[in-house]
């Protein structure tokens, strides 16, 4: 009786090791067949949003693979090594593409992709990710509303600091009636992120050019 | 297998055993995904291959996987299909796989794929099986696509919006904006607007199959009420 148990249990086990043997040869082609794809169109992904908020005077460059590491960061709401991304013309920094997190959203982070150029300038802003509720909050949300293009051209020159809120808290930045902590949120995160240009912007735009990559003499398009 | 085999499994897939309105199966991505048309056919689409596949897979190695193992082995074969069309949606269709994204995992605990695999697949023939599959996706998709239309009609006056995150810049044409300058109702949109919008559809259901019943037994005839859930058991 034990034995045939014992038998029992041994081939249902080879049985499912079998299953799992197959199963993962069957996942890691998979993975292993669509990976470049994926890899790209991720990165086609973040080109798109980092073309919009970069214009395309500006930089002559690979923007998405001139990238510099920053540590974590309280302006950037950032508790991990974020990205920065580097827009150069000959060479030369002319912006930086921050990624910023607000952390206080109505539903959690919002995830934004904020360019500022050498002179302190936002040239856009966009958001990457959000759980903002739909058809209420979105509204920060390129294709729902061009709202976060109230950013562009603004700077920390231009705005004081009581400037860098919402119309109904005083300060220069619209909102929508019943969706005022989301734009609060981005706001501020925005403000942020100027500063934190200001702060380190010696070491942001001093960061030498890729001698891997020659620089490209090309006329601006 | 008859045609009469082929037309029952269809008959049972969309309308006498739908996986939305009547075992009340996979409520979960229903209910989250419905909000537009678009997104709600995409999942629900997904969701057929997976079934069709899994379901057709488990037919065909029904005989050899010991039974006290086999809700394991259904799980595993399940949760790769899944994850190889999440890859290939991911690889392929990049700007519906950000919508849908969070979603595509969830076909896997989706207890619809389990259920149809338990209580048919299991005993059936790979092609039998895998048409069933696909029947009941189906019936879940249409659910999806009048559930998806009705809200976001009435959400954002618009039916189709999002098809060119689907099917490429191109078919944005396609979009129909049924009710011009609609300011949205936001109750439509939200959770609570799918469930209200599901009971309309079960009730509608039910109101249909009455008829239907009254109409060849006489104008006493009952139907039975709809026990749905989440245990294959109940489906066997």
């Amino acid at each position: 009786m034990r034995r045939t148990m014992a038998k029992a249990s041994f081939h249902a086990a080879l049985n499912l090791l079998f299953f799992a043997v197959l199963a993962t040869l069957v996942l890691a082609s998979t993975y292993y067949l669509t990976r470049d794809r994926i890899a790209s169109s991720v990165e086609k992904e973040k080109l798109k949003l980092i073309a919009q908020v970069v214009p395309p005077h500006l930089y002559d460059n690979a923007i998405v693979q001139d990238t510099l590491q920053l540590p974590p960061s309280e302006l950037l709401g950032t508790n991990e090594n974020s990205i920065a991304y580097l827009a150069r013309l000959k060479g030369e920094p002319s912006a930086v593409v921050l990624q910023a997190i607000a952390p206080d959203g109505y539903s959690g982070k919002i995830a934004l992709i904020v360019a500022i150029a050498r002179n302190g300038e936002i040239s856009g802003v966009r958001v990457v990710s959000h759980r903002e509720t739909p058809g209420l909050g979105d509204y920060i949300e390129l294709p729902k509303s061009p709202w976060i293009k109230g950013f562009d051209g603004q700077s920390l020159a231009k705005l004081k600091k009581t400037d860098w809120k919402v119309k109904k808290d005083g300060g220069s930045f619209d909102y929508m009636a019943g969706a005022t902590i989301t734009p609060r949120a981005v706001v501020q995160a925005v403000h942020k992120a100027a500063r934190y240009f200001e702060q380190h912007r010696a070491v942001l735009l001093a960061h030498p050019a890729d001698t891997s990559v020659p620089t490209v003499k090309e006329k601006t398009k | 297998m008859t045609l009469q085999e082929l037309k029952d499994i269809f008959y049972n897939g969309l309308w006498k055993q739908n996986a939305g309105i009547v075992q009340l199966l996979g409520l979960c991505p229903l209910l989250a995904v419905s909000s537009t048309v678009v997104n709600g056919v995409s999942l629900g689409l997904a969701t057929t291959l997976v079934m069709a596949i899994s379901s057709g897979a488990v037919a065909l190695i029904r005989n050899y996987v010991p039974n006290e193992i086999r809700i394991p082995v259904f799980i595993l074969i399940i949760a790769v299909l899944v994850t190889v069309v999440q890859y290939l949606m991911n690889a392929y269709m990049y700007p519906l796989y950000i919508v849908l994204g969070i979603f595509i995992p969830l076909i896997v605990t989706n207890c619809i794929v389990l259920a149809r695999i338990e209580a048919f697949a299991s005993k059936n023939p790979a092609l039998q099986s895998a048409i069933d599959g696909m029947a009941m996706g189906l019936g879940l998709t249409a659910v999806l696509a009048v559930l998806g239309g009705m809200r976001e009609l009435f959400g954002h006056g618009t039916l189709l919006s999002g098809i060119d995150l689907a099917l490429g810049e191109s078919a944005r044409s396609l979009v129909i904006t049924v009710i011009p300058d609609y300011h949205g109702f936001l109750f439509a949109v939200l959770p609570p607007g799918a469930f209200i919008g599901l009971g309309l559809l079960i009730a509608a259901r039910n109101w249909l199959t009455l008829r239907a019943e009254r109409k060849t037994r006489g104008p006493e005839a009952q139907i039975t009420p709809i026990t749905g859930g989440c245990s294959p058991a109940s489906h066997a």
